[in-house]
């Protein structure tokens, strides 16, 4: 299944099946855009000299700096503000910088009170192992279909990209049903992990993702590698592996922040308070939390996903040219 | 010398010899030892993890989901087969009518803040010579805070008190409060708003992706033609973007179709069910049902609404391709 039962305006299924038709030219593309300018635009050289352009243009460049720092950044930065914010002043004076000093003590009442800190571990567990999970399926299957070729291969090619025309929505009953009586096993999968990493890697579009990648790989070593005496597993992890690090780079930021953003599947399968990640458990404490402690509780919630934004941006951006859908 | 050593010409006037006629082929007997050695058991380990998975998580549960809208299903009862009835009760629920005015109606308002916006800005910041980087970084910064946090925190800024955040903004420029998720008109748009705030950074990354492969000569020419710059924009940069425009209105509308956490965090459907979306009404039917869920009006519901899904992606497909081929 998609992961994505979450819809917000975002990602969907069918959405990441529109976009994968040029997958691999845009990704080229999107690199040069944020490295290197293009050779030009709308504006040309001669237009761009001439005063009441460059006037104009001057204007454009402020207006679209300040709207896109109010719109971008103002609502983060207002909320580190207010999560050292006391109450009274944030609802009274929503935009005077601490007019009665500054209340450090919301983060720690937040981390350790409300357990923010319990709950951010379980987010972490539930993105590490959808990450494994993905990472997993996608990389063996990929291999599989790509380079090992079963006569198959073609058939179940089909079958996995035929998931990517269900909306994610047909999926959430069955699949509900499906977590609390698992074949084979016998027990309830409510409240483990299991119950989200497992659907997660479920994830048609990893594995097209990573196929179309092996597909480009060069032949020639894998039949030297042959030559050489390796198996297919050594191929796999010797040579298959280490030559796929930018696509698993891809496929990492999808998982991880897929998984961090989940909130409608977690809350079903995920009922015990103990075990439910930031994303369900935010609007389950709103009410029995005073404000200026859950505003610190969302800012806690929002550093990692930002953090990794900031260190690894130019892979987000890469990933969200490539994807389209993965917008979310 | 074999075939291949031929030069390029005469290898292709000259049909290489079937393999068959150079050494007889022989039928290699089929059993399980010839099996592991030509690479059938390993393919079926690599093979395993995604087999198992799609097959329980993804296969069969796509199956069930048609088998479940003909049965009443509550989990205490064995399921039992009943037709049509489903599909009869989803389609009589006052309910239906309006998740699907308040759906279209998300729709619609989404199409119209969330389309052009993206857009412009993209054009614009493909404008911008120095510092391209920060810009997409900051236009894509709201997309990366977590959804849920983002909807709790605009919930605080659409305070409809005086002192709210939005209405000390409006204040300024002296605008009256607003009532913003508190009164039936207002609490849809402001949803949208916040949707589309949300989101409005990967459409742009998207759009300057495609802004990018718009060839230089096209404006060259546009040039020599004597056009300034918006009939530049109009006539060579949109015309260029129609096929990536289209994907994305596709791509919204199976979106918003499929909207929940909005309105599922701000209002809960509310006030007086003007924001209850069709998802919102699966996920009553299936979760929030006092007497137990009731499955089978759930799994109704959303095959029927998948099946519009499809024929939205089924005309997009016709659609392109009939481009295409012009």
């Amino acid at each position: 299944m998609e992961h994505q039962l979450t819809t917000s305006v975002s990602s969907d299924a069918a959405g990441r099946r529109a976009l994968i038709g040029d997958t691999k030219p845009r990704r080229k593309k999107v690199r040069k855009s944020l490295d290197d300018e293009a050779d030009r635009g709308v504006l040309s050289e001669h237009e761009r000299r001439r005063g009441g352009v460059r006037a104009s243009m001057t204007g454009v460049h402020v207006v679209l700096f300040v709207g896109l720092v109010v719109a971008g950044l103002g609502p983060i930065l207002w909320l580190a503000k207010a999560a050292v914010t006391p109450t009274q002043d944030t609802l009274q004076h929503p935009f005077e910088l601490w007019p009665n000093g500054i209340d450090w003590a919301n983060l720690s009442t937040a981390w350790n009170d409300v357990h923010i800190d319990q709950y951010f571990v379980n987010t972490l567990v539930i993105a590490a192992g959808s990450w494994l999970f993905q990472v997993l399926v996608a990389t063996t299957a990929g291999y599989a279909l790509s380079v090992l070729k079963p006569k198959y291969a073609p058939i179940l090619n089909m079958a996995v990209l035929a998931t990517m025309f269900i909306p994610a929505v047909v999926l959430l009953v069955p699949l509900y049903l499906t977590i609390l009586h698992p074949p084979v096993i016998g027990t309830s999968l409510l409240n483990t992990y299991w119950a989200v990493w497992l659907p997660a890697a479920a994830n048609a579009f990893n594995i097209l993702l990573v196929k179309r990648f092996f597909d480009n790989l060069p032949r020639e070593v894998f039949e030297a590698a042959k030559t050489d005496g390796a198996g297919p597993f050594r191929v796999f992890w010797s040579i298959v592996l280490p030559m796929s690090r930018p696509i698993l780079g891809v496929v990492s930021v999808f998982a991880i922040i897929a998984a961090w953003k989940d909130f409608l599947w977690p809350l079903l399968v995920l009922p015990d308070p103990a075990v439910q990640p930031l994303s369900v458990r935010l609007p389950a404490v709103q009410s029995q939390t005073e404000l200026d402690v859950f505003l610190a509780a969302l800012a806690i919630s929002t550093i990692i996903p930002v953090a990794l934004f900031l260190i690894f941006q130019r892979l987000f951006l890469r990933s969200a040219g490539l994807g389209g859908a993965v917008k979310g | 010398m074999t075939v291949t050593d031929h030069p390029p010409v005469v290898r292709d006037a000259l049909p290489p010899e079937p393999p068959a006629s150079v050494a007889p082929r022989r039928r290699r007997k089929r059993n399980p030892a010839t099996w592991v050695r030509g690479g059938g058991l390993s393919n079926l380990i690599f093979l395993a993890p995604m087999l198992i998975v799609f097959t329980v998580f993804s296969w069969s549960p796509i199956v069930q989901s048609v088998i479940m809208s003909f049965q009443k299903t509550n989990l205490v009862q064995p399921a039992t087969w009943v037709g049509l009835d489903n599909f009869e009760r989803v389609l009589s629920d006052p309910n239906l009518g309006t998740a699907i005015v308040n759906t279209l109606y998300f729709a619609f308002l989404a199409l119209l803040f969330g389309f052009p916006i993206p857009l412009f800005l993209a054009v614009l910041m493909s404008e911008v010579k120095r510092g391209k980087g920060l810009y997409s970084a900051l236009a894509y910064m709201p997309v990366v805070i977590p959804p849920v946090v983002a909807v709790l925190l605009w919930k605080v800024f659409y305070d409809a008190s005086p002192n709210g955040v939005f209405n000390t903004m409006l204040g300024w420029v002296g605008i009256p409060p607003q009532p913003w998720l508190q009164s039936a008109a207002t609490a849809m748009p402001s949803l949208v708003i916040e949707a589309t705030w949300a989101a409005a950074g990967g459409s742009i990354i998207i759009y300057l992706a495609a802004l990018i492969s718009v060839p230089p000569e096209l404006y060259d020419a546009a040039e020599v033609d004597g056009a300034g710059i918006w009939r530049k924009v109009w006539h060579v940069t949109l015309p260029q973007l129609r096929g990536v425009l289209f994907i994305m209105l596709i791509l919204q509308i199976i979106a918003t179709s499929q909207v929940f956490l909005e309105p599922y965090l701000f209002t809960g459907g509310g006030p007086n069910n003007a924001t209850l979306t069709i998802l919102l009404l699966i996920y009553r039917y299936a979760f929030q049902n006092s007497l137990g869920g009731d499955y089978g009006e759930a799994t109704a519901l959303s095959l029927m609404l998948a099946i519009f899904l499809g024929l939205m992606s089924w005309a997009y497909f016709k659609l392109t391709e009939r481009w295409s081929t012009n």
